[in-house]
């Protein structure tokens, strides 16, 4: 393994401060340089390591630039048809009451093709949580529009920017499913800062405890970046993320449980 | 007042030259190298070791997780 090191003498085991978690396996990822998918799977492994669970842990993987993710983390996997996650999740928990069961889709996994299936699963309250990537378009097949792209944004099919009058308003699933009676805890974070990343941790861990309250389901939307499918160097989707896709996704807490009362 | 040292290893052939360590490095440390990997990237390197405060932000936000940390105060 080829390394660069700064000052040799602070490498020592007893300075070690960060350290790649070993529940992420030594396959390298298959995304575009700078994409949130890496930083949010890190967070989860490290996640999965910190409470323990990587002998109860069964993720759901979609169709979509995350499909291969059964590759890059060390617990247990089910590859759903695309878009049906949340039914094959369900399938699961219900079966395997114990265990810690999460989807992690992207917007057209979640957003476009498995609309049914994410709204039915969060009406019904199924007590798993659903880890949502939202970049605005769909990065897997070559950038296209997605239901999730802002007005105004340009994409492989609307190069002049989307046009609501004729292609119709983006879709804000958080929003929606932050309505409905089954759903515990709902947020929206994004990955592109280290504070943000901290954040999202925070968030992703509270999803992760309260699954095992049995109160229904978690949904956690993180905010991400398609530097490949927006056309833009990493640090140019990043900076257009926050100018551009922040302020019609607002980071935050849609629907928290009562402490007190724990509804 | 003790002085924070940090120092950071990066894994260059994991490396993909996304460049955002560099934004996020708050004292300077990190540039990217003249240099490319095996992958034709290139990879990030610390350019200014010696401003090193090892608060771990580059790694936090390293999206393929690179980079290792190590702190010590002296």
């Amino acid at each position: 393994m080829a390394e660069v090191t700064g000052i040799k003498e602070i490498i020592k085991p007893e300075n070690l401060v960060y350290k790649r978690t070993g529940i992420m396996t030594d396959t390298v990822l298959s995304y575009c340089p700078g994409c949130g998918h890496g930083t949010a799977h890190r967070i989860l492994a490290e996640l999965i390591e910190e409470e323990g669970l990587q002998s109860k842990a069964i993720g759901v993987s979609p169709v979509g630039c995350s499909v291969l993710l059964y590759n890059f983390l060390d617990i247990d996997w089910q590859e759903a048809a695309h878009g049906r996650a949340p039914a094959v999740a369900t399938a699961i928990k219900r079966l395997l009451p114990d265990r810690f069961v999460f989807t992690y889709q992207g917007d057209g996994d979640l957003a476009a093709i498995g609309t049914a299936e994410t709204i039915h699963a969060c009406n019904r309250g199924e007590n798993f949580l659903i880890i949502f990537i939202n970049n605005g378009i769909y990065g897997m097949t070559g950038g296209q529009m997605a239901p999730t792209t802002i007005p105004g944004m340009k994409s492989s099919t609307s190069p002049f920017g989307r046009d609501v009058r004729m292609m119709g308003n983006p879709l804000k699933m958080t929003d929606i499913v932050a309505t409905l009676p089954g759903t515990y805890y709902v947020t929206r974070q994004s990955v592109h800062t280290p504070a943000n990343v901290k954040k999202t941790k925070r968030a992703l861990r509270k999803a992760i405890q309260y699954q095992f309250h049995n109160k229904g389901t978690c949904f956690v939307e993180i905010v991400s970046n398609c530097p490949s499918g927006w056309k833009m160097t990493p640090v140019e989707s990043i900076r257009w993320m926050e100018e551009n896709m922040l302020p019609f996704y607002p980071l935050g807490d849609m629907k928290v449980p009562d402490e007190k009362t724990g509804k | 007042m003790a002085k924070v040292r940090g120092s950071i290893v990066v894994n260059i052939d994991r490396c993909k030259g996304c460049e955002i360590c560099m934004i996020s490095c708050p004292t300077g440390t990190i540039a990217m190298a003249e240099e490319v990997n095996s992958k034709g990237y290139n990879f990030a390197y610390p350019a200014n070791p010696d401003l090193c405060i090892g608060c771990a932000n580059c790694a936090i936000v390293c999206p393929d997780g690179v980079i290792t940390v190590y702190k010590t105060k002296i």
